[in-house]
């Protein structure tokens, strides 16, 4: 076996870190499994836990997925959408993306998108080794490897293929498409007309590059999402631009179409194009009706919307829900996923997780709503797709009126404000010989050949020839082993020096804080003052200084009344490590499971006497302990006689002889003069003195209560602020079985 | 340059369509949009296209750019940046890998355009 294999040294499991220095090693000989697209497995019997669902796919491994939070009150079931989930993840070093790519996996995403750092489109040829990107990651041979490599680990893991995705675009697209056919890379964005418009390269070279592109794209089953959703991002109003969108996808779609793509490898990268206040719904939703309606062979990659997303979290989460509900009320075959901080920073770890869980959520949330709910035939819905289809008709007309594609973009018809064929004259304007990458495009001449498989247009081999890379005895594409393998160009700019910095740290588990990067050290505070904003967010930032965080920065806020409040978000950075072989972390017993300990009780039938004893009035504690509401003792079955509260120990004693219960729960809330620690003493000795302290067990709870100080004073147990019913529940059945009463 | 939105003018010929002629439409029109784009591709090339063929044929990226630019340099590039690895490879008997690495040192140029200018003589 080849170094670069997997082995079951490299496996994963769910208590070891990711192993960088393994994954980088061998990557000279590593090799993809597996090439193409894969979409998940749909499941015909959709029964999860106690219900029935209509859109979920097969489950991950059991214990190697994270359920949404609620999940623990319905057995812990962790159902999988049907449709593929995405994650676009790029902070600029892949080594550290790859540990967010787990917890993605962890939590439901299998399609891997890596966005390129800045400037790559016009990066003309391959980038090699691992340099550091900015606003995204340098796509290399290398990087690909190591990130194919480590998903394979991950996919392992979970138990569910993962798609990684990138781009091929730019003045490069045809040998990054060779080297992602090479590599095994599941999917890309390919589409001339973003180069064109957005990256201002020459737009004969970008189309004349895309056919060739396209067919090596086809030729591994790679999966094609179109670039038209960027008109949403750039145009002022993005909702104006949806007949000019149909015409984006069209082009594109067509295009690869007649390079040889077939249409199940043709998604649409499509976005809900506005958000709240706007009515979305009501714009959305046709437009979503009218591609699935036009574009009905090809897959939708539904995007969530970027343009109106700012710094405030919780209000992009509710677009984003709305966004997948028009997936839901229509189709989505991928749901990528937006993180909502995306408005305010390179997304952070925990916000790319929170972005899969939105989806995740909201996917199996709305699960088969249009088994209930249909959309209207008739009325405002079909006469707005109607009326959009038809104004994306006179936009291609108008194109063939003016003369064709390239000159429609020398006018600048694309990323008008208008909606079509309204024309507020703001357009993107390119010239037939402009941009980059321009008069670089020559004819093939008569003899023009290419001895290589998957080549698209004119190619006059020899006659007689099968097969074209016979003429060379095999390409790449046929005899992988001929791929040539760069490992680093920079000494400087690599991973290996990257993580030698912090090689030691790591090893030692040395903790710093971190939200993209190992032991970036940022740190985010959320602060609210009773003041206007302005003074709020100098306040905070003061804070934040004197807190000890370097180069504070406001990352949002929120203005409660204008002089009433402000909630303020600052981020910094902190220097602090923290060991943790140095922090007394006390041992907490493992819980048993719900299930368990209602079995248990009943079988058992446990009785406790529960009071809140001295002069206390405090019942809140008790009865989040012992009420079923709460899902305290009484939930597992367990029988509560509850006295109430500024009860004396010795009544709560006699109570429980009287009762032949098997524990007394006591509260104890007020600390002055350390009564706390007295009623607990108190109880233990009145229970000696009656001779009945190994009848009971006894445990104390309070605000200034810990299991450390309760045991000091004769307790069995003490349980502080935050406990809950379970905990303790979980430790009477425990104790009661240890006596050997079970 | 505006232009109001004069959608309600401008669509009458679309007016009487039902559905599904609208939607043939829009891919016919289309197609026709689309077609030029596509025969233009099919007989031209760029140094991408033509590095993208040396990679599949086993060069690194660094001796393809090393080929293409000297492609480009000399005039050669509409022949196909493989198409002359492949020739020199024939005329001197060499592994198309080797005759590769001497074009990206700069070696046997004159070997190949010799060749290429031979088989113009010989076609006019």
């Amino acid at each position: 076996m080849k170094t670069g294999a997997l082995t079951e040294q490299t496996r994963l499991s769910p208590d070891r870190k990711l192993d960088l220095e393994e994954i980088l090693k061998g990557l000279e000989h590593y090799r993809p499994r597996r090439y193409g697209w894969t979409w998940r497995q749909p499941v015909r019997d959709g029964q999860n836990g106690p219900f029935r669902y209509s859109q979920v796919s097969a489950s991950l491994d059991p214990n190697r997925s994270i359920p949404l939070p609620a999940a623990k009150y319905f057995g812990g079931i962790d159902p999988q959408p049907g449709c593929i989930i995405t994650s676009e993840i790029a902070s600029g070093r892949f080594e550290d993306d790859l540990r967010r790519m787990r917890m993605v996996a962890w939590h439901g995403a299998d399609h891997i998108m890596v966005i390129r750092t800045t400037g790559q489109s016009h990066f003309d040829g391959l980038i090699e080794g691992t340099p550091e990107g900015v606003g995204g990651v340098p796509i290399t041979r290398k990087q690909i490897r190591a990130t194919r490599k480590a998903l394979d680990l991950i996919e392992d893991e979970v138990g569910r293929p993962i798609n990684l995705h990138s781009y091929v675009s730019g003045v490069a697209g045809p040998e990054i498409a060779v080297l992602f056919a090479e590599e095994g890379v599941n999917g890309a964005h390919q589409d001339p007309q973003y180069n064109v418009l957005y990256r201002n390269i020459n737009m004969i070279r970008s189309f004349i590059d895309a056919a060739v592109a396209k067919k090596i794209m086809t030729s591994v089953g790679m999966l094609q999402i179109d670039g038209a959703h960027n008109a949403n991002a750039t145009a002022r109003e993005a909702w104006k631009v949806m007949p000019e969108l149909l015409v984006q996808h069209a082009i594109n779609c067509l295009y690869s179409e007649k390079v040889g793509m077939p249409p199940e490898l043709i998604a649409l990268s499509t976005v809900p194009p506005t958000a709240p206040p706007a009515p979305c719904i009501r714009i959305d939703l046709p437009y979503a009706v009218a591609l699935r309606w036009l574009f009905d062979k090809y897959k939708m990659r539904a995007q969530m919307n970027t343009r109106y997303i700012e710094s405030d979290l919780r209000e992009a989460t509710v677009t984003h829900v709305l966004n997948v509900l028009i997936s839901r009320l229509t189709s989505a075959d991928i749901q990528s996923t937006i993180t909502p901080d995306e408005g305010r920073n390179i997304p952070w770890h925990y916000n790319s997780v929170a972005a899969v869980e939105t989806a995740k959520q909201a996917l199996l949330g709305m699960d088969g709503l249009t088994e209930m709910v249909r959309l209207k035939e008739d009325g405002p819905l079909r006469e707005k797709v109607r009326e959009l289809a038809e104004r994306a008709v006179l936009f291609l007309e108008e194109i063939l009126e003016v003369g064709g594609y390239f000159t429609a973009l020398s006018r600048g018809f694309f990323v008008d404000s208008g909606l079509y064929p309204q024309r507020v004259g703001d357009g993107i304007v390119r010239e037939k010989d402009g941009g980059v990458g321009a008069e670089t495009v020559v004819p093939r001449d008569a003899d023009y050949m290419a001895p290589v498989c998957y080549h698209f247009g004119y190619n006059a081999l020899p006659p007689g020839t099968d097969k074209p890379c016979d003429l060379i005895g095999g390409c790449t594409l046929c005899s992988p082993e001929k791929i040539i393998y760069i490992d680093e160009l920079d000494e400087e700019d690599n991973v290996h020096v990257r993580l030698g910095e912090t090689i030691e740290p790591r090893r030692k588990g040395v903790l710093r804080p971190e939200v993209e990067w190992y032991a970036d050290g940022v740190v985010s505070l959320t602060v609210f003052y009773p003041v206007d904003k302005v003074r709020a967010e100098h306040a905070a930032l003061a804070l934040a200084s004197r807190l000890g965080l370097e180069n504070p920065e406001v990352i949002h806020s929120r203005v409660m009344h204008p002089v009433e409040g402000t909630l303020v978000e600052v981020k910094g950075k902190t220097r602090i490590d923290i060991d943790p072989e140095e922090l007394a972390i006390p041992d907490v017993p493992a819980l048993l499971s719900e299930e368990e300990i209602s079995r248990e009780a009943r079988r058992k039938g446990i009785t406790v006497v529960a009071a809140t004893v001295g002069e206390d009035e405090h019942s809140v504690g008790m009865r989040e302990i012992i009420d079923i509401k709460h899902g305290g003792l009484e939930k597992f079955g367990i029988k509560c006689i509850y006295l109430g509260t500024s009860v004396p120990v010795e009544k709560v004693v006699d109570a429980a002889i009287e009762a032949g219960a098997d524990a007394i729960l006591i509260s104890t809330i007020i600390t002055h003069g350390d009564v706390h620690r007295q009623n607990m003493k108190r109880l233990h000795n009145l229970c000696l003195e009656k001779g009945v302290r190994d009848r009971f067990i006894l445990v104390a709870g309070g605000t200034q209560v810990s299991d450390e100080i309760a045991r000091e004073v004769g307790m069995d147990a003490g349980f502080g602020r935050g406990a809950r019913g379970i905990e303790v529940a979980s430790f009477l059945v425990n104790k009661l079985r240890d006596r050997g009463e079970g | 340059m505006g232009r109001p939105d004069d959608y309600q003018v401008r669509r009458k010929h679309l007016a009487h369509l039902s559905d599904e002629e609208l939607k043939k439409t829009f891919w016919k029109t289309a197609e026709k949009v689309v077609n030029p784009l596509l025969d233009l591709a099919r007989y031209h090339t760029s140094p991408s296209i033509e590095r993208s063929v040396l990679l599949r044929m086993g060069f690194s990226s660094l001796e393809a750019r090393a080929i293409t630019d000297r492609c480009m340099e000399k005039g050669l590039l509409g022949k196909g940046a493989g198409h002359v690895v492949w020739v020199l490879a024939l005329e001197k008997s060499l592994d198309v890998r080797e005759a590769g690495l001497r074009l990206a040192r700069g070696e046997d140029w004159e070997t190949v355009e010799a060749v290429f200018s031979a088989r113009e003589v010989n076609r006019n």
